[in-house]
């Protein structure tokens, strides 16, 4: 499962930074999200995989996919963009990756014994609330703040101007 | 089903999406799907977060709550810059950017 759910992402992930027609690119990135909730749900995370499915999958696309169609046209391709910058890129993209990679794989993990056991809601909600170490009360608090000023900058941005 | 699998594999999956967003980031034009890059590279890092707490922290919820917040993060900083976009695009009929210059005088 976890090498299926791998490969999915890794392709079409691929295929959503090289696609032309870019709502195809947007289409192939709600299958890695999608495919990113299943990676969830393998690790006991359900309700995170819930939250990712309604609100990455179902709200950002969606959001991505409306903004699309107002400023482009379907039928539309992306210019190929030049060679040498396809070059430079992808060389810093993998000489970055190969040296993440080589040190995750020479690094030790002290892997503890595993729990299958599923994060019940009841957990999530007392440390959302609660002021204790592995409280998070404050960013809570501190992301509802986010939350409403992005709502209102958003609304104030996308409003019509009078002038 | 996630047992058998070394933290590793994990690990190395999300470098490869980082990376591939890093790659989309550079090469593209298109904002929007710049945008798109960076939803890839936000979810990557939580993938990274959600494996460290699963295999080797499994005693508390750090990296779960960690998440949480990125995605509410993620979901505000795409509301702002599309509606950041959809203005743009108001004003100069055109959303690459290398036509951003204009917006400066």
């Amino acid at each position: 499962m976890f090498l299926l759910f791998s490969a999915v992402i890794l392709v079409f992930s691929l295929l959503t930074v090289t696609s032309r027609r870019i709502l195809r690119a947007a289409t192939f990135l709600l299958f890695v999200l999608v495919s990113t909730a299943g990676l969830y749900f393998l690790l006991r995370f359900n309700f995170l995989a819930a939250i990712q499915l309604t609100l990455y999958a179902g709200g950002i696309v969606v959001l991505i996919i409306f903004s699309i169609l107002l400023t482009s046209h379907i039928s539309e391709k992306l210019s190929i963009p030049p060679v040498t910058k396809r070059i430079y890129a992808a060389v810093a993209a993998i000489a970055g990756a190969v040296l993440c990679i080589v040190t995750i794989l020479k690094t030790d993990f002290v892997q503890k014994s595993l729990d299958s056991s599923r994060v019940d809601i009841r957990t999530i909600g007392e440390g959302m609330l609660s002021t204790d170490k592995y409280g998070y009360a404050l960013p809570f608090e501190v992301i509802s703040v986010l939350l409403l000023a992005a709502m209102i900058g958003s609304i104030i941005l996308a409003k019509k101007r009078k002038d | 089903m996630f047992e058998g699998v070394p933290i590793q594999w994990f690990l190395v999956l999300a470098t490869a999406m980082f990376f591939i967003g890093i790659y989309g980031f550079l090469v593209r034009k298109n904002l929007i799907t710049m945008l798109m890059s960076i939803e890839l590279i936000l979810n990557s890092v939580c993938i990274n977060f959600l494996a460290f707490n699963k295999i080797l922290f499994p005693e508390h919820l750090e990296g779960m709550f960690m998440t949480l917040f990125i995605i509410a993060i993620a979901a505000a900083e795409a509301s702002v810059a599309i509606a950041i976009i959809i203005n743009i695009y108001r004003r100069i009929v055109n959303i690459d950017v290398e036509k951003m210059n204009e917006m400066k005088y």
